[in-house]
Protein backbone atom coordinates (compact mmCIF):
# COMPACT_ATOMS: atom_id res chain seq x y z
CA UNK A 1 0.00 0.00 0.00
CA UNK A 2 3.06 2.28 0.57
CA UNK A 3 4.75 2.22 -2.30
CA UNK A 4 7.40 4.89 -0.94
CA UNK A 5 8.80 1.98 0.38
CA UNK A 6 9.24 0.92 -3.73
CA UNK A 7 12.15 3.55 -4.21
CA UNK A 8 15.70 2.43 -1.96
CA UNK A 9 17.25 5.70 -1.26
CA UNK A 10 16.50 7.60 1.45
CA UNK A 11 13.65 10.31 1.67
CA UNK A 12 14.15 14.10 1.64
CA UNK A 13 11.12 15.43 2.61
CA UNK A 14 8.25 13.24 4.33
CA UNK A 15 4.62 14.36 4.02
CA UNK A 16 2.42 12.78 6.43
CA UNK A 17 -1.76 13.60 6.47
CA UNK A 18 -1.03 16.90 4.64
CA UNK A 19 -4.51 18.35 4.33
CA UNK A 20 -5.04 22.16 2.52
CA UNK A 21 -8.06 23.95 3.04
CA UNK A 22 -8.82 27.73 1.40
CA UNK A 23 -11.60 29.36 3.48
CA UNK A 24 -12.92 25.73 3.45
CA UNK A 25 -12.04 24.88 -0.02
CA UNK A 26 -10.50 21.62 0.44
CA UNK A 27 -7.59 21.84 -1.78
CA UNK A 28 -5.52 18.95 -0.80
CA UNK A 29 -6.89 15.81 0.81
CA UNK A 30 -4.65 13.69 2.96
CA UNK A 31 -1.31 13.34 1.34
CA UNK A 32 1.05 11.03 2.78
CA UNK A 33 4.24 10.81 0.36
CA UNK A 34 8.23 10.77 0.49
CA UNK A 35 10.51 12.56 -1.96
CA UNK A 36 13.35 10.99 -2.72
CA UNK A 37 16.57 12.31 -2.00
CA UNK A 38 19.16 14.15 -5.20
CA UNK A 39 16.78 13.38 -7.86
CA UNK A 40 13.88 14.71 -9.65
CA UNK A 41 10.43 14.11 -9.02
CA UNK A 42 7.76 15.23 -10.93
CA UNK A 43 4.28 16.03 -9.70
CA UNK A 44 1.51 16.16 -12.62
CA UNK A 45 -1.93 16.35 -13.25
CA UNK A 46 -4.43 18.31 -14.32
CA UNK A 47 -5.17 21.97 -13.82
CA UNK A 48 -6.43 23.05 -10.59
CA UNK A 49 -5.39 19.48 -8.87
CA UNK A 50 -3.44 20.95 -6.58
CA UNK A 51 0.02 21.08 -8.21
CA UNK A 52 0.87 24.64 -6.78
CA UNK A 53 -0.42 24.03 -3.97
CA UNK A 54 1.71 21.21 -2.51
CA UNK A 55 4.77 23.14 -3.70
CA UNK A 56 3.75 25.69 -1.92
CA UNK A 57 3.23 23.89 1.23
CA UNK A 58 6.94 22.58 1.30
CA UNK A 59 8.45 25.96 1.76
CA UNK A 60 5.52 27.43 3.40
CA UNK A 61 4.38 30.08 0.92
CA UNK A 62 1.20 28.79 1.40
CA UNK A 63 1.47 30.78 4.57
CA UNK A 64 1.04 34.18 2.47
CA UNK A 65 -2.34 33.31 1.77
CA UNK A 66 -4.94 34.81 3.71
CA UNK A 67 -7.53 32.13 4.78
CA UNK A 68 -5.64 29.32 4.05
CA UNK A 69 -5.26 26.46 6.68
CA UNK A 70 -2.82 23.19 6.28
CA UNK A 71 -3.07 20.46 8.57
CA UNK A 72 -0.79 17.42 8.98
CA UNK A 73 3.00 17.08 8.97
CA UNK A 74 6.10 17.91 6.71
CA UNK A 75 8.96 16.66 7.90
CA UNK A 76 12.47 17.89 6.06
CA UNK A 77 15.79 16.61 7.74
CA UNK A 78 13.33 14.92 10.56
CA UNK A 79 11.94 18.37 11.46
CA UNK A 80 8.21 18.95 11.03
CA UNK A 81 8.19 22.25 9.36
CA UNK A 82 4.58 23.26 10.77
CA UNK A 83 5.97 22.85 14.34
CA UNK A 84 5.04 26.25 15.78
CA UNK A 85 8.40 26.81 17.32
CA UNK A 86 10.00 26.26 13.86
CA UNK A 87 11.51 29.73 12.08
CA UNK A 88 9.61 30.03 8.76
CA UNK A 89 12.97 32.18 7.23
CA UNK A 90 15.38 29.34 8.21
CA UNK A 91 12.93 26.55 6.49
CA UNK A 92 12.21 28.66 3.40
CA UNK A 93 16.05 29.02 3.00
CA UNK A 94 16.87 25.48 2.67
CA UNK A 95 14.62 25.58 -0.91
CA UNK A 96 15.43 27.62 -3.64
CA UNK A 97 12.38 28.45 -5.59
CA UNK A 98 11.75 28.83 -9.46
CA UNK A 99 8.65 30.36 -10.25
CA UNK A 100 6.35 29.93 -13.78
CA UNK A 101 7.39 33.19 -14.65
CA UNK A 102 11.14 34.98 -14.19
CA UNK A 103 10.24 36.95 -11.47
CA UNK A 104 14.05 39.42 -10.90
CA UNK A 105 14.31 41.43 -8.25
CA UNK A 106 13.85 45.45 -9.06
CA UNK A 107 17.78 45.77 -8.24
CA UNK A 108 21.01 44.96 -10.80
CA UNK A 109 21.46 41.18 -12.16
CA UNK A 110 24.69 41.11 -9.19
CA UNK A 111 22.28 42.26 -6.86
CA UNK A 112 19.85 40.00 -7.43
CA UNK A 113 21.81 36.68 -7.22
CA UNK A 114 23.94 38.73 -4.06
CA UNK A 115 20.25 39.55 -1.94
CA UNK A 116 19.61 36.21 -0.27
CA UNK A 117 23.11 36.04 1.24
CA UNK A 118 22.79 39.63 2.26
CA UNK A 119 20.00 39.22 3.59
CA UNK A 120 21.35 36.17 5.63
CA UNK A 121 24.45 38.42 7.00
CA UNK A 122 27.01 37.81 4.37
CA UNK A 123 28.63 42.00 4.01
CA UNK A 124 32.26 40.78 2.39
CA UNK A 125 32.56 42.43 -0.54
CA UNK A 126 34.64 39.43 -2.37
CA UNK A 127 32.77 36.94 -0.55
CA UNK A 128 30.01 37.93 -2.00
CA UNK A 129 31.69 38.36 -5.39
CA UNK A 130 32.65 34.85 -5.73
CA UNK A 131 29.08 34.07 -4.52
CA UNK A 132 27.62 35.60 -7.36
CA UNK A 133 29.78 35.02 -9.90
CA UNK A 134 30.02 30.94 -9.03
CA UNK A 135 26.07 30.74 -8.91
CA UNK A 136 25.93 32.36 -12.47
CA UNK A 137 28.32 30.12 -13.63
CA UNK A 138 25.97 27.35 -12.03
CA UNK A 139 23.40 28.08 -13.99
CA UNK A 140 25.62 29.07 -16.91
CA UNK A 141 25.14 33.13 -17.10
CA UNK A 142 28.29 34.03 -16.16
CA UNK A 143 29.59 34.26 -19.82
CA UNK A 144 27.03 36.20 -20.78
CA UNK A 145 26.57 38.61 -18.20
CA UNK A 146 29.88 39.20 -16.52
CA UNK A 147 30.33 42.67 -18.38
CA UNK A 148 26.98 43.73 -17.20
CA UNK A 149 26.25 42.65 -13.62
CA UNK A 150 25.63 45.99 -12.29
CA UNK A 151 22.56 46.93 -15.17
CA UNK A 152 18.65 46.05 -14.21
CA UNK A 153 18.21 42.26 -14.22
CA UNK A 154 15.23 43.45 -15.98
CA UNK A 155 17.15 43.97 -18.99
CA UNK A 156 17.79 40.37 -19.67
CA UNK A 157 15.85 38.44 -21.91
CA UNK A 158 12.92 36.13 -20.55
CA UNK A 159 15.13 33.54 -20.48
CA UNK A 160 18.16 34.44 -19.03
CA UNK A 161 15.71 36.36 -16.19
CA UNK A 162 15.14 32.67 -15.42
CA UNK A 163 18.11 31.28 -15.35
CA UNK A 164 19.36 34.22 -12.96
CA UNK A 165 16.60 33.72 -10.93
CA UNK A 166 17.64 29.82 -10.14
CA UNK A 167 21.31 31.25 -9.72
CA UNK A 168 19.27 33.52 -6.63
CA UNK A 169 17.68 30.76 -5.44
CA UNK A 170 21.19 28.69 -5.26
CA UNK A 171 22.55 31.36 -3.70
CA UNK A 172 21.55 30.54 -0.28
CA UNK A 173 22.68 27.42 -0.81
CA UNK A 174 19.53 25.22 -0.32
CA UNK A 175 18.63 21.68 0.06
CA UNK A 176 15.84 21.29 -2.76
CA UNK A 177 15.02 23.54 -5.56
CA UNK A 178 11.10 23.64 -6.17
CA UNK A 179 10.21 24.78 -9.67
CA UNK A 180 6.77 25.44 -10.80
CA UNK A 181 5.82 25.13 -13.84
CA UNK A 182 9.11 26.98 -14.19
CA UNK A 183 10.09 26.94 -18.12
CA UNK A 184 6.19 27.47 -19.40
CA UNK A 185 7.43 31.06 -20.19
CA UNK A 186 10.06 30.33 -22.21
CA UNK A 187 10.74 29.96 -25.73
CA UNK A 188 12.21 26.17 -26.05
CA UNK A 189 15.58 27.05 -26.38
CA UNK A 190 15.36 28.66 -23.40
CA UNK A 191 13.70 25.59 -21.73
CA UNK A 192 15.79 23.03 -23.00
CA UNK A 193 18.87 25.60 -21.44
CA UNK A 194 17.11 25.24 -17.91
CA UNK A 195 15.88 21.72 -17.96
CA UNK A 196 19.61 20.80 -18.36
CA UNK A 197 20.27 22.91 -15.30
CA UNK A 198 18.13 20.51 -13.98
CA UNK A 199 19.81 17.42 -14.96
CA UNK A 200 23.22 18.56 -13.95
CA UNK A 201 22.00 20.18 -10.09
CA UNK A 202 20.38 16.77 -8.99
CA UNK A 203 23.47 15.32 -8.37
CA UNK A 204 23.58 18.21 -5.46
CA UNK A 205 20.47 18.80 -4.71
CA UNK A 206 16.83 17.62 -4.12
CA UNK A 207 14.33 19.04 -7.26
CA UNK A 208 10.62 18.82 -7.19
CA UNK A 209 8.78 19.84 -10.14
CA UNK A 210 5.58 20.96 -11.09
CA UNK A 211 4.63 20.17 -14.77
CA UNK A 212 2.50 19.72 -16.82
CA UNK A 213 4.18 18.70 -19.89
CA UNK A 214 4.07 14.87 -19.50
CA UNK A 215 7.04 14.67 -22.17
CA UNK A 216 9.14 17.10 -19.78
CA UNK A 217 8.06 14.41 -16.92
CA UNK A 218 9.36 11.80 -18.72
CA UNK A 219 12.79 13.79 -19.99
CA UNK A 220 13.66 14.64 -16.54
CA UNK A 221 11.84 13.05 -13.60
CA UNK A 222 13.11 10.00 -11.22
CA UNK A 223 9.93 9.87 -9.53
CA UNK A 224 6.21 10.99 -10.00
CA UNK A 225 3.96 11.87 -7.90
CA UNK A 226 0.17 12.13 -10.10
CA UNK A 227 -2.36 14.24 -8.09
CA UNK A 228 -6.20 13.98 -9.34
CA UNK A 229 -8.66 16.36 -7.34
CA UNK A 230 -6.40 17.29 -4.34
CA UNK A 231 -5.82 13.75 -4.00
CA UNK A 232 -2.68 11.52 -4.48
CA UNK A 233 -3.86 8.95 -6.89
CA UNK A 234 -0.52 7.57 -7.45
CA UNK A 235 3.38 8.00 -6.97
CA UNK A 236 6.60 5.84 -7.62
CA UNK A 237 9.70 5.69 -9.69
CA UNK A 238 9.35 7.33 -13.22
CA UNK A 239 10.07 4.72 -15.83
CA UNK A 240 7.41 2.14 -13.60
CA UNK A 241 5.06 4.60 -13.41
CA UNK A 242 5.12 5.92 -16.68
CA UNK A 243 5.65 2.24 -18.19
CA UNK A 244 2.88 0.63 -16.60
CA UNK A 245 0.32 2.79 -13.98
CA UNK A 246 -1.29 0.80 -11.05
CA UNK A 247 -4.57 3.53 -10.96
CA UNK A 248 -6.85 3.41 -14.00
CA UNK A 249 -6.71 7.28 -13.29
CA UNK A 250 -3.42 7.61 -14.30
CA UNK A 251 -3.53 5.45 -17.37
CA UNK A 252 -6.33 8.05 -18.51
CA UNK A 253 -4.25 10.69 -17.57
CA UNK A 254 -1.34 9.47 -19.66
CA UNK A 255 -3.11 8.36 -22.37
CA UNK A 256 -4.69 12.15 -22.28
CA UNK A 257 -7.91 10.83 -21.82
CA UNK A 258 -8.46 13.10 -18.95
CA UNK A 259 -6.64 16.39 -18.83
CA UNK B 1 -17.42 46.19 -43.12
CA UNK B 2 -13.79 46.35 -42.78
CA UNK B 3 -13.40 50.31 -44.12
CA UNK B 4 -16.22 50.74 -41.92
CA UNK B 5 -13.96 49.05 -38.94
CA UNK B 6 -11.29 51.29 -39.88
CA UNK B 7 -13.41 54.63 -40.24
CA UNK B 8 -14.51 54.38 -36.76
CA UNK B 9 -11.13 53.08 -35.41
CA UNK B 10 -9.50 55.96 -36.80
CA UNK B 11 -12.90 58.46 -35.46
CA UNK B 12 -12.26 57.13 -31.86
CA UNK B 13 -8.74 57.46 -32.21
CA UNK B 14 -8.54 61.06 -32.90
CA UNK B 15 -11.14 62.16 -31.18
CA UNK B 16 -9.31 60.50 -28.11
CA UNK B 17 -6.25 62.48 -29.17
CA UNK B 18 -8.14 66.04 -29.77
CA UNK B 19 -9.33 66.22 -26.00
CA UNK B 20 -6.06 65.09 -24.69
CA UNK B 21 -5.10 67.93 -26.22
CA UNK B 22 -7.41 70.14 -25.03
CA UNK B 23 -6.90 69.56 -21.72
CA UNK B 24 -3.48 69.83 -22.31
CA UNK B 25 -4.00 73.57 -24.26
CA UNK B 26 -6.56 74.17 -21.32
CA UNK B 27 -3.74 74.48 -19.04
CA UNK B 28 -2.03 76.38 -20.86
CA UNK B 29 -4.74 79.14 -22.00
CA UNK B 30 -4.70 79.22 -17.99
CA UNK B 31 -1.67 79.95 -17.15
CA UNK B 32 -1.60 82.27 -20.04
CA UNK B 33 -4.38 83.97 -18.94
CA UNK B 34 -3.43 84.94 -15.62
CA UNK B 35 -0.05 85.78 -17.10
CA UNK B 36 -1.62 88.32 -19.61
CA UNK B 37 -3.93 89.87 -16.43
CA UNK B 38 -1.26 90.26 -13.97
CA UNK B 39 1.01 91.99 -16.49
CA UNK B 40 0.02 95.62 -15.40
CA UNK B 41 1.97 94.44 -12.04
CA UNK B 42 4.74 92.88 -14.21
CA UNK B 43 5.30 96.27 -15.58
CA UNK B 44 5.19 98.67 -13.03
CA UNK B 45 7.54 96.65 -10.71
CA UNK B 46 10.51 93.92 -11.09
CA UNK B 47 9.38 90.61 -10.85
CA UNK B 48 12.39 90.13 -7.92
CA UNK B 49 10.97 92.74 -5.97
CA UNK B 50 7.55 91.89 -5.94
CA UNK B 51 8.46 87.89 -4.50
CA UNK B 52 10.91 89.20 -2.01
CA UNK B 53 9.22 92.53 -0.22
CA UNK B 54 7.66 91.58 2.60
CA UNK B 55 5.53 95.25 2.28
CA UNK B 56 1.74 94.35 1.89
CA UNK B 57 0.02 97.79 1.46
CA UNK B 58 -2.04 97.84 -1.46
CA UNK B 59 -3.54 101.11 -0.69
CA UNK B 60 0.04 103.20 -1.09
CA UNK B 61 0.88 100.65 -3.83
CA UNK B 62 2.83 98.09 -2.54
CA UNK B 63 2.73 94.23 -3.18
CA UNK B 64 5.30 92.23 -1.28
CA UNK B 65 4.61 88.90 -2.00
CA UNK B 66 6.76 87.52 0.88
CA UNK B 67 4.10 87.01 3.93
CA UNK B 68 2.12 85.05 0.98
CA UNK B 69 4.91 82.85 -0.37
CA UNK B 70 6.41 81.97 3.12
CA UNK B 71 2.75 81.95 4.56
CA UNK B 72 2.01 79.13 1.69
CA UNK B 73 5.55 76.91 2.32
CA UNK B 74 5.02 76.82 6.59
CA UNK B 75 2.03 75.05 6.11
CA UNK B 76 2.15 72.82 3.09
CA UNK B 77 5.73 72.14 4.52
CA UNK B 78 4.54 71.46 8.07
CA UNK B 79 1.68 69.49 6.61
CA UNK B 80 3.91 67.09 4.61
CA UNK B 81 5.97 66.57 7.30
CA UNK B 82 3.07 65.31 9.45
CA UNK B 83 1.12 63.47 6.60
CA UNK B 84 3.63 61.81 4.35
CA UNK B 85 5.60 59.00 6.96
CA UNK B 86 2.31 58.59 8.39
CA UNK B 87 0.59 58.24 5.40
CA UNK B 88 2.83 55.79 4.37
CA UNK B 89 3.35 54.02 7.09
CA UNK B 90 -0.27 53.52 6.85
CA UNK B 91 -0.74 52.35 3.55
CA UNK B 92 1.99 49.88 4.20
CA UNK B 93 0.60 48.38 6.86
CA UNK B 94 -2.92 48.52 4.97
CA UNK B 95 -1.13 46.31 1.51
CA UNK B 96 1.50 44.24 3.37
CA UNK B 97 0.08 43.19 7.16
CA UNK B 98 -3.79 44.14 7.55
CA UNK B 99 -6.09 41.19 6.99
CA UNK B 100 -8.13 41.44 4.16
CA UNK B 101 -11.19 42.41 6.21
CA UNK B 102 -9.14 45.03 7.52
CA UNK B 103 -8.43 46.05 4.38
CA UNK B 104 -11.97 45.45 3.14
CA UNK B 105 -13.24 48.13 5.81
CA UNK B 106 -10.49 50.57 5.53
CA UNK B 107 -11.09 51.02 1.58
CA UNK B 108 -14.59 52.36 1.73
CA UNK B 109 -13.61 54.66 5.33
CA UNK B 110 -10.55 55.69 3.37
CA UNK B 111 -12.98 56.69 -0.03
CA UNK B 112 -15.38 58.59 2.04
CA UNK B 113 -12.78 60.70 4.18
CA UNK B 114 -10.87 61.38 0.74
CA UNK B 115 -14.40 62.48 -0.14
CA UNK B 116 -15.17 64.78 2.61
CA UNK B 117 -16.02 68.75 1.65
CA UNK B 118 -12.61 70.92 2.60
CA UNK B 119 -14.95 73.15 4.89
CA UNK B 120 -15.94 70.33 7.24
CA UNK B 121 -12.33 69.79 7.75
CA UNK B 122 -12.18 73.52 8.23
CA UNK B 123 -14.97 73.60 10.60
CA UNK B 124 -13.83 71.11 12.76
CA UNK B 125 -10.35 73.13 12.70
CA UNK B 126 -11.86 76.08 14.43
CA UNK B 127 -13.82 73.89 16.44
CA UNK B 128 -11.24 71.32 18.20
CA UNK B 129 -8.06 72.45 16.74
CA UNK B 130 -8.04 76.51 17.54
CA UNK B 131 -8.69 76.26 21.02
CA UNK B 132 -6.66 73.09 21.71
CA UNK B 133 -3.30 75.74 20.30
CA UNK B 134 -4.89 78.45 22.52
CA UNK B 135 -5.60 77.23 25.39
CA UNK B 136 -2.44 74.41 25.92
CA UNK B 137 -0.06 74.35 23.32
CA UNK B 138 0.57 78.24 22.78
CA UNK B 139 1.06 78.70 27.17
CA UNK B 140 2.91 75.43 27.09
CA UNK B 141 5.80 77.44 25.25
CA UNK B 142 4.89 80.29 27.26
CA UNK B 143 3.34 82.35 24.60
CA UNK B 144 0.29 83.89 23.82
CA UNK B 145 -1.74 82.69 20.54
CA UNK B 146 -4.63 83.76 19.01
CA UNK B 147 -4.79 79.79 18.38
CA UNK B 148 -4.98 80.45 14.40
CA UNK B 149 -1.75 79.52 13.40
CA UNK B 150 0.51 77.70 10.91
CA UNK B 151 0.40 74.86 13.58
CA UNK B 152 -3.37 74.86 13.59
CA UNK B 153 -2.99 74.92 9.37
CA UNK B 154 -0.81 72.22 8.84
CA UNK B 155 -2.47 69.74 10.86
CA UNK B 156 -5.92 70.25 9.09
CA UNK B 157 -3.94 70.22 5.83
CA UNK B 158 -2.23 67.38 6.82
CA UNK B 159 -5.65 65.01 8.17
CA UNK B 160 -7.11 65.84 4.99
CA UNK B 161 -3.95 64.67 2.61
CA UNK B 162 -3.44 61.76 4.81
CA UNK B 163 -6.34 59.79 3.16
CA UNK B 164 -6.01 60.79 -0.03
CA UNK B 165 -2.06 59.87 -0.46
CA UNK B 166 -2.77 56.30 1.72
CA UNK B 167 -5.36 55.75 -1.28
CA UNK B 168 -2.91 56.27 -3.57
CA UNK B 169 0.13 54.70 -2.03
CA UNK B 170 -2.34 51.40 -1.49
CA UNK B 171 -3.16 51.19 -4.29
CA UNK B 172 0.59 51.48 -6.13
CA UNK B 173 1.21 48.49 -3.51
CA UNK B 174 -0.85 46.62 -4.19
CA UNK B 175 -0.14 46.35 -7.99
CA UNK B 176 3.24 45.10 -7.08
CA UNK B 177 2.69 41.77 -7.91
CA UNK B 178 2.73 38.76 -5.51
CA UNK B 179 5.44 36.89 -7.39
CA UNK B 180 8.20 39.26 -5.98
CA UNK B 181 7.11 39.29 -2.77
CA UNK B 182 7.48 35.07 -3.19
CA UNK B 183 10.74 35.50 -4.78
CA UNK B 184 12.01 37.56 -1.91
CA UNK B 185 10.36 35.25 0.67
CA UNK B 186 11.34 32.37 -0.99
CA UNK B 187 15.15 32.78 -0.10
CA UNK B 188 14.15 33.28 3.55
CA UNK B 189 13.66 36.63 3.65
CA UNK B 190 11.25 38.37 6.88
CA UNK B 191 8.21 39.89 5.77
CA UNK B 192 9.71 43.17 6.70
CA UNK B 193 12.95 43.11 4.31
CA UNK B 194 10.92 41.88 1.46
CA UNK B 195 8.72 45.32 2.21
CA UNK B 196 11.68 47.01 2.86
CA UNK B 197 14.08 45.57 -0.15
CA UNK B 198 11.76 44.65 -2.74
CA UNK B 199 8.38 46.24 -2.51
CA UNK B 200 9.10 49.97 -1.76
CA UNK B 201 11.78 49.52 -4.31
CA UNK B 202 9.13 48.72 -7.09
CA UNK B 203 6.68 51.04 -5.94
CA UNK B 204 9.00 54.39 -5.62
CA UNK B 205 7.81 56.21 -8.59
CA UNK B 206 4.01 55.32 -7.98
CA UNK B 207 4.80 55.96 -3.98
CA UNK B 208 6.42 59.52 -4.57
CA UNK B 209 3.17 60.47 -7.31
CA UNK B 210 1.02 59.74 -4.47
CA UNK B 211 3.19 62.10 -2.53
CA UNK B 212 3.14 64.87 -5.17
CA UNK B 213 -0.34 64.76 -5.25
CA UNK B 214 -0.86 65.14 -1.71
CA UNK B 215 1.03 68.18 -1.23
CA UNK B 216 0.44 69.60 -4.56
CA UNK B 217 -3.24 69.09 -2.65
CA UNK B 218 -2.24 71.00 0.94
CA UNK B 219 -0.40 73.93 -1.13
CA UNK B 220 -3.48 74.99 -3.56
CA UNK B 221 -6.04 73.86 -0.68
CA UNK B 222 -7.72 76.82 -0.06
CA UNK B 223 -11.29 76.81 2.05
CA UNK B 224 -9.59 75.11 5.30
CA UNK B 225 -6.62 77.21 5.35
CA UNK B 226 -8.88 80.50 5.34
CA UNK B 227 -10.59 79.34 8.37
CA UNK B 228 -7.66 78.05 10.61
CA UNK B 229 -4.60 80.02 9.65
CA UNK B 230 -5.20 83.33 10.96
CA UNK B 231 -4.54 85.66 7.94
CA UNK B 232 -2.17 88.00 8.72
CA UNK B 233 -0.35 89.43 5.56
CA UNK B 234 3.06 88.76 7.70
CA UNK B 235 5.67 86.19 6.88
CA UNK B 236 5.31 83.44 9.84
CA UNK B 237 8.23 83.37 12.43
CA UNK B 238 7.19 80.20 13.50
CA UNK B 239 4.65 77.42 14.41
CA UNK B 240 2.75 79.47 16.30
CA UNK B 241 2.27 82.71 14.16
CA UNK B 242 -0.32 83.09 12.07
CA UNK B 243 -0.21 82.91 8.17
CA UNK B 244 -1.34 83.58 4.74
CA UNK B 245 -1.12 81.42 2.10
CA UNK B 246 -1.77 82.09 -1.52
CA UNK B 247 -4.73 80.88 -2.11
CA UNK B 248 -6.19 82.31 1.27
CA UNK B 249 -5.25 85.70 -0.30
CA UNK B 250 -6.64 85.31 -3.52
CA UNK B 251 -10.41 83.97 -2.08
CA UNK B 252 -10.26 86.29 0.83
CA UNK B 253 -9.64 89.35 -1.54
CA UNK B 254 -10.95 88.69 -5.19
CA UNK B 255 -13.97 91.01 -6.15
CA UNK B 256 -13.51 93.31 -3.73
CA UNK B 257 -11.23 96.56 -3.25
CA UNK B 258 -11.26 96.89 -6.89
CA UNK B 259 -10.81 100.92 -6.52
CA UNK B 260 -7.81 100.24 -5.46
CA UNK B 261 -5.15 100.29 -8.54
CA UNK B 262 -3.50 97.29 -9.36
CA UNK B 263 -4.94 95.09 -7.01
CA UNK B 264 -7.01 93.06 -9.21
CA UNK B 265 -3.41 92.09 -11.22
CA UNK B 266 -1.52 91.44 -7.74
CA UNK B 267 -4.46 89.13 -6.88
CA UNK B 268 -4.07 87.39 -10.73
CA UNK B 269 -0.05 87.31 -10.24
CA UNK B 270 -0.79 85.35 -6.72
CA UNK B 271 -2.93 82.85 -9.10
CA UNK B 272 0.03 82.22 -11.29
CA UNK B 273 2.38 82.34 -9.02
CA UNK B 274 0.43 79.48 -7.43
CA UNK B 275 -0.39 77.20 -10.50
CA UNK B 276 3.60 77.83 -11.94
CA UNK B 277 4.67 76.61 -8.41
CA UNK B 278 2.49 73.33 -8.78
CA UNK B 279 3.36 72.39 -12.41
CA UNK B 280 6.73 73.06 -11.67
CA UNK B 281 6.63 70.92 -8.38
CA UNK B 282 5.35 68.36 -10.76
CA UNK B 283 7.86 68.19 -13.51
CA UNK B 284 10.74 68.52 -10.78
CA UNK B 285 9.17 65.32 -9.35
CA UNK B 286 9.08 63.87 -12.57
CA UNK B 287 12.18 64.69 -13.45
CA UNK B 288 14.28 62.83 -10.56
CA UNK B 289 12.56 59.95 -10.37
CA UNK B 290 13.25 59.69 -13.68
CA UNK B 291 17.21 60.28 -12.74
CA UNK B 292 16.48 57.28 -9.80
CA UNK B 293 14.77 54.62 -12.53
CA UNK B 294 18.08 55.48 -14.62
CA UNK B 295 20.64 54.66 -11.46
CA UNK B 296 18.76 51.34 -11.00
N1 LIG C 1 -5.53 31.47 -3.14
C1 LIG C 1 -6.51 30.58 -3.33
N2 LIG C 1 -7.71 30.77 -2.78
C2 LIG C 1 -8.72 29.90 -2.95
N3 LIG C 1 -8.62 28.77 -3.66
C3 LIG C 1 -7.44 28.50 -4.26
C4 LIG C 1 -6.32 29.39 -4.11
N4 LIG C 1 -5.28 28.88 -4.81
C5 LIG C 1 -5.74 27.72 -5.35
N5 LIG C 1 -7.02 27.49 -5.01
C6 LIG C 1 -7.81 26.32 -5.40
O1 LIG C 1 -7.16 25.16 -4.99
C7 LIG C 1 -7.17 24.18 -6.01
C8 LIG C 1 -5.76 23.77 -6.36
O2 LIG C 1 -5.09 24.88 -6.91
P1 LIG C 1 -3.59 24.81 -7.43
O3 LIG C 1 -3.20 26.18 -7.82
O4 LIG C 1 -2.76 24.12 -6.43
O5 LIG C 1 -3.77 23.91 -8.74
P2 LIG C 1 -2.66 23.49 -9.81
O6 LIG C 1 -2.66 22.01 -9.83
O7 LIG C 1 -1.38 24.15 -9.55
O8 LIG C 1 -3.31 24.02 -11.14
P3 LIG C 1 -2.58 24.61 -12.43
O9 LIG C 1 -2.03 23.46 -13.19
O10 LIG C 1 -3.69 25.27 -13.18
O11 LIG C 1 -1.54 25.57 -11.97
C9 LIG C 1 -7.93 24.77 -7.17
O12 LIG C 1 -9.25 24.27 -7.13
C10 LIG C 1 -7.93 26.24 -6.91
O13 LIG C 1 -9.13 26.82 -7.36
MG1 LIG D 1 -0.24 25.69 -10.56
Amino acid sequence: MDNSLEISETPHLRVRGLNVYYNGHHALKNISLDIPDKKITAIIGPSGCGKSTLLRTFNRLIDTIEGVKVKGEVMIDGVNIYDPKVEVTAIRRKMGLLSQRPCPLPMSIFDNVAYGPRIHGERGRQNLRNIVESNLRHVGLWEEVQDRLHKPASELSIGQQQRLCLARGLAVEPEIILGDESTSALDPVSSKKVEERFLELKNEYTIILVTHILRQAKRLADYVVFLYMGELIEHGPAAELFANPKESLTREYLTGIIS
Amino acid sequence: MASLRKIKERLTCSAMMMLTIASGLLLFVISLGLLLRSREILEMKPIMELLTSSVWKPGRGEFGFWPFIAGSLWVTLLSALLAVPVSLLCAVYLSEYASRTVRAIAGPVLDMLSGIPSVVFGIWGVLALVPLVKDYIAPMTGRFSSGYTVLTAGIVLAVMIVPLIVHVALSVLRSVGNDLRDASLSVGATRWQTVKLVVLRKAVPGLAAAVVLGISRAFGETMAVIMVAGNVAKAPKGLLSPAYPLPALIANNYGEMLSIPLYDSALMFAAFLLLAVVIIFNIAARLILKKMENIR
